[in-house]
């Protein structure tokens, strides 16, 4: 449905114009609780599953904050080197829409718990960038709708809706940046440099999934374009919900080609809302509104202020893993990685997953072998990031348990992964649904031997006659005849107590 | 009638309790008397028959088998405003637009009286979403008021207050956003109370206005109303804005009251609660009321509230403020009515048409109202002024209450007026709550008691005692002190004096 839009040559665009950033981010946190109710947070389960008066917005009902969720946003606030106001209230957000249960929603406005910070951004190359931190609110998510009907799966066309209220009342946290400024022909790059390193610092401090694939975390891209040399901000677009690392990248850099054509042919850029299309990696336009939104927030009555302590303060700032940078020396340290090779798993998206690995209970070298390699592929395959793969370092980890503990062997251990990257559970899972732990039974092993030493009958003679060697051929008999599910070295042992 | 409908909550409890009566006995009784009734002054939207017998029947059986009540005030029956949800029970807010809806949970309040054995006897009726002060304003027709059929019994609680002037009920909850307990309490000659804004939980009250919605206890007698407010009272954890303290003495207080000494009680009269809009008989008798507190001991002295004047303004921006967003859920998607919904309808279609046929004329009102005051560049003019003027009234409140220990005023300016009189004045309508709203707008504690007839219309009239927040104990000690006084000089309590009210088929 897309339409032709002009678009300029990026050398071009990077030559006449200057680029200005924003970046909103969304994080669900991984709370076992909502916001402001006791249901559960777990993704995926039965629509309308996971609801109770207060999240239905039912008549009557009322919010209760959840003290983990602020801890969790003043250690974000903290980790983002903000402030964090000692006193603080929510708002509501009024506007209608269906998957809203009460038409507001409760969120944060002009008093955020944490404001006027900053983070640090290592660009491939070395290069450090320090992106401000305008703020960080907390706010609740809304449920989620599913258009039927029609042919984009937007509200426009759709015959009917359906709405799942599982998600409404999740905590969130939105991390909003100051205008990232004079990066040039770098924003595409910093965008997703930016994206990356806050969705590995809210990986580290433990608080969310950050799994961008399941919206856990999103990000809307502000951009705008000015002529070189004029300070005043041109007119800004927001893309909505780029869903992955890539697309934040392509998004940025198709804004300013797209922008750059409208300014430079004398046109106007419209202040609105885009949407991203992952197919061609191009923006179209959101739906138009009349008039421009008027949101009447106004303090949340139904919720008291929030004024953390000093001491609770310092006690959260306390828990704060180490600093990205600090944290990269240490591990070049304990993995005993030269500079280029710290630097291709940095490029790579691979440091944190593997050191997440290791923290699961994998030694550095298993870690990295899975990541660099196997699992590298099935990333490339999929277009994406390592960190967005659907298995987690703490699978990864058991995986490579299994193996150690004879449980699997490597070729079974590509199997299970291969299991839960499509979604079939955890290793366990499925080690148990595919079948796929190691046959170390003798007695299933021998019977495969024999019969294997009996269909070749010359192999088992020349085994016979000392012609070790010729196991070979036996063994790859047994482990085809038991799907790869034997340990190749107890087979070998096994032809060779039989031919003895 | 009945004379067990005749009797207060504490004599009721207490012939429960000694088995002189059955509960069952007490709430047949008392849903005979709606039977008869309540075709006549339409206190209730909905009377749970089999619910309220199975209830007494409860509480029967466990103090047949020897218990002890679950409360003091097991067995005794009781009628809900129709704005706290009842798992099971209809709960509309007088509102066409909840039609039909039963809620799946029980508010706080609802399941605190239903754990103290209090027999819920059904829903009474209000103004829709308790905007009103005359019981008009809800979409099933309007209560009468016992004293006279032809005059409005309050609002927006006018259901609960006129249920117990009609003696269809000994005990009632209310709810008071601006006066909605208090002022159908004068108009009716029965007690109201406003506690302490956080005393009582607001889970599962059905918001109006947030910040000042506040459920409390309605009964014909301050001592019943002072057992109640125990019942309901106290911290609850789903409610964020809940006072996290134990309650003051309350029942205590009301028993201490009834020894009729004020001494060492300073009285403060508030000087801008008079004058002009304030009818005389309603101001001849508050006079004689502050002459009985003196006459008990008190210490009665002129205290200067000069902020007051901007309270009902102020409230009037606050309120439909709150409300716009309050009411917003109300949209046809998830619950209650939905009209308007053909092949080709959108949702915002839907919700169009259904909050137009759904809500009624002043409801819109105040939506309208409010959204327009919380729309961007209004903001400040209107909700931010009116909270620096809530900050005023309480200011005035705290240095009131450094020279008395309870201040006092007509509850409301006039005696019950006429069905259908105010109607089409808002402003008029507003004016009821002249003196109610400022101890909403500061949180503090109110209670309305019945002072006598004006006389020039015969019709009750309301003494409001304010206390300062969280010292709801004094409210019932002055308000209890008064009623034993005033029972004395006129010969027993006033509620009897109502008129016999015409039976369905006589």
């Amino acid at each position: 449905m897309t339409t032709m839009v002009e678009t300029m040559d990026y050398d071009e665009v990077v030559e006449r114009f200057d680029p200005v950033l924003g970046l909103e981010v969304h994080v669900e946190l991984s709370t076992a609780t909502k916001m402001f109710c006791g249901c559960a947070t777990t993704f995926g389960a039965e629509p309308n599953t996971q609801v109770c008066p207060t999240c239905l917005g039912l008549p009557g009902s009322l919010p209760v904050m959840n003290g983990a969720a602020v801890e969790s946003a003043i250690r974000i606030g903290l980790a983002l080197n903000c402030q964090i106001a000692p006193w603080c209230r929510f708002a509501r957000k009024n506007y209608f829409y269906p998957d809203m249960p009460k038409n507001f929603q409760t969120s944060q406005y002009d008093e955020p718990i944490a404001f006027d910070g900053w983070m640090d951004l290592e660009l491939p190359d070395g290069e450090t960038v320090r992106v401000g931190i305008e703020r960080a609110h907390m706010e609740e998510d809304t449920g989620k709708s599913l258009h039927v009907g029609g042919a984009t799966g937007r509200i426009h066309g759709a015959s009917h809706s359906l709405l799942d209220y599982n998600r409404a009342g999740v905590p969130l946290i939105e991390i909003v940046t100051k205008p990232i400024e004079g990066v040039g022909a770098r924003a595409p790059e910093v965008a997703r440099a930016y994206v990356t390193a806050l969705r590995d610092l809210l990986r580290a401090l433990d608080v969310s999934d950050v799994r961008m694939d399941q919206g856990s975390l999103r990000c809307d891209a502000n951009v705008s374009l000015r002529e070189r040399g004029v300070s005043e901000f041109g007119t800004r677009t927001e893309t909505k919900n780029v869903n992955s690392l890539r697309s934040v990248e392509r998004a940025v850099r198709y804004e300013m080609t797209r922008q750059a054509a409208v300014l430079a042919g004398g046109g106007e850029v419209v202040q609105e809302t885009r949407h991203f299309h992952e197919a061609d990696g191009s923006t179209s336009p959101g739906r138009v509104k009349e008039t421009a939104e008027d949101y009447r927030y106004f303090p949340e009555p139904d919720l008291v202020p929030i004024a953390p302590s000093e001491e609770w303060i310092e006690r959260l700032r306390g828990t704060l893993p180490e600093k990205p940078a600090e944290r990269r020396k240490r591990i070049q340290q304990d993995w005993q990685l030269s500079d280029l090779e710290l630097r291709d798993l940095l490029n790579a998206g691979a440091v944190e997953v593997i050191a997440s690995t290791v923290d699961a209970g994998a030694t550095p070298d298993e870690a990295r072998s899975w990541w660099v390699s196997y699992l590298a592929q099935q990333a490339n395959t999929r277009g994406v990031e390592l960190a967005e793969l659907p298995i987690s370092p703490a699978q990864v980890a058991r995986v490579i348990a299994l193996v150690n503990s004879g449980e699997l062997t490597n070729s079974l251990a590509k199997q299970v992964v291969d299991g839960v990257l499509a979604g079939e559970g955890d290793p366990d899972d499925v080690v148990a649904a595919r079948g796929l732990a190691v046959v170390s039974d003798d007695s299933a092993l021998n019977a495969a031997v024999d019969e294997a030493l009996a269909a070749q009958p010359d192999v088992a003679d020349k085994i016979r006659g000392g012609k070790v060697q010729a196991a070979g051929a036996i063994v790859g008999a047994v482990m085809k005849a038991t799907n790869n599910q034997a340990d190749a070295k107890r087979v070998r042992e096994l032809i060779l107590e039989r031919c003895s | 009638m009945s004379d067990v409908t005749r009797l207060t909550a504490a004599e009721l409890a207490e012939k429960i309790h000694t088995r002189e009566l059955t509960a069952e006995q007490v709430t047949q009784a008392h849903l005979d008397r709606i039977g008869a009734v309540d075709d006549f002054v339409h206190t209730f939207l909905h009377v749970d028959t089999e619910g309220a017998l199975a209830a007494a029947r409860a509480v029967d059986a466990e103090l047949d088998e020897g218990r002890a009540p679950r409360s003091p005030l097991a067995g005794v029956p009781l009628a809900l405003k129709d704005v706290l949800t009842t798992d099971g029970v209809p709960t509309t807010c007088g509102s066409r637009i909840l039609e039909g809806w039963v809620p799946p949970y029980d508010a706080t309040v609802t399941r605190r009286l239903r754990e103290a054995g209090v027999v819920i006897l059904g829903k009474t009726n209000m103004d829709e979403f308790a905007m009103g002060s005359s019981t008009e304003n809800s979409a099933f027709g309007p209560t009468h008021n016992p004293w006279d059929h032809a005059r409005v019994p309050g609002g927006s609680g006018g259901g609960s207050s006129a249920s117990l002037a009609a003696f269809e009920a000994p005990l009632a909850i209310g709810t008071d956003t601006g006066g909605s307990i208090r002022q159908p309490g004068a108009v009716t000659g029965t007690v109201g109370v406003k506690p302490t804004y956080g005393g009582v939980s607001r889970y599962g009250l059905v918001a109006f206005s947030s910040s000042l919605d506040q459920a409390g206890p309605c009964a014909r007698t301050v001592l019943d109303a002072a057992l109640l407010h125990e019942v309901i009272g106290g911290h609850d954890p789903m409610d964020s804005t809940s006072i996290d303290a134990p309650l003051p003495p309350i029942v205590e207080a009301a028993r201490r009251g009834a020894s009729a000494d004020l001494s060492g009680v300073r009285v403060g009269v508030v000087s801008e609660f008079a004058g002009e809009g304030y009818q005389a008989g309603v101001q001849r008798s508050f006079e004689a009321a502050v002459d009985v507190l003196r006459s008990l001991g008190a210490e009665v002295v002129e205290v200067s509230c000069p902020h007051f004047v901007y309270a009902l303004p102020a409230y009037y921006l606050i309120n439909p403020s709150e409300c716009s967003s309050n009411l917003a859920r109300f949209d046809a998607m998830r619950y209650g009515l939905r009209v308007g919904e053909s092949g080709d309808s959108s949702a915002e279609d839907v919700m169009r048409a259904t909050r137009e046929a759904g809500f009624g004329a002043e409801v819109k009102r105040r939506i309208m109202l409010g959204t327009f005051a919380l729309s961007s560049g209004y903001y400040d003019a209107y909700y931010g002024q009116a909270q620096k003027v809530r900050t005023l009234v309480t200011r005035d409140f705290d240095a009131a209450f450094d020279k008395a220990d309870v201040l006092v005023s007509p509850t409301t300016p006039t005696t019950a007026f006429k069905i259908g009189e105010r109607v089409d004045d808002p402003m008029a309508m507003y004016r009821a709550d002249l003196c109610t709203v400022p101890a909403n707008l500061a949180g503090n504690a109110a209670i309305s008691v019945p002072s006598g007839l004006s006389d020039e219309d015969g019709l009750p009239v309301g003494l409001q005692v304010m206390a300062p927040a969280l010292a709801d104990d004094r409210l019932y000690r002055v308000g209890a002190a008064y009623e034993v006084a005033r029972d004395r000089a006129s010969g027993g309590s006033l509620v009897y004096r109502v008129p016999e009210l015409r039976e369905s088929g006589a």
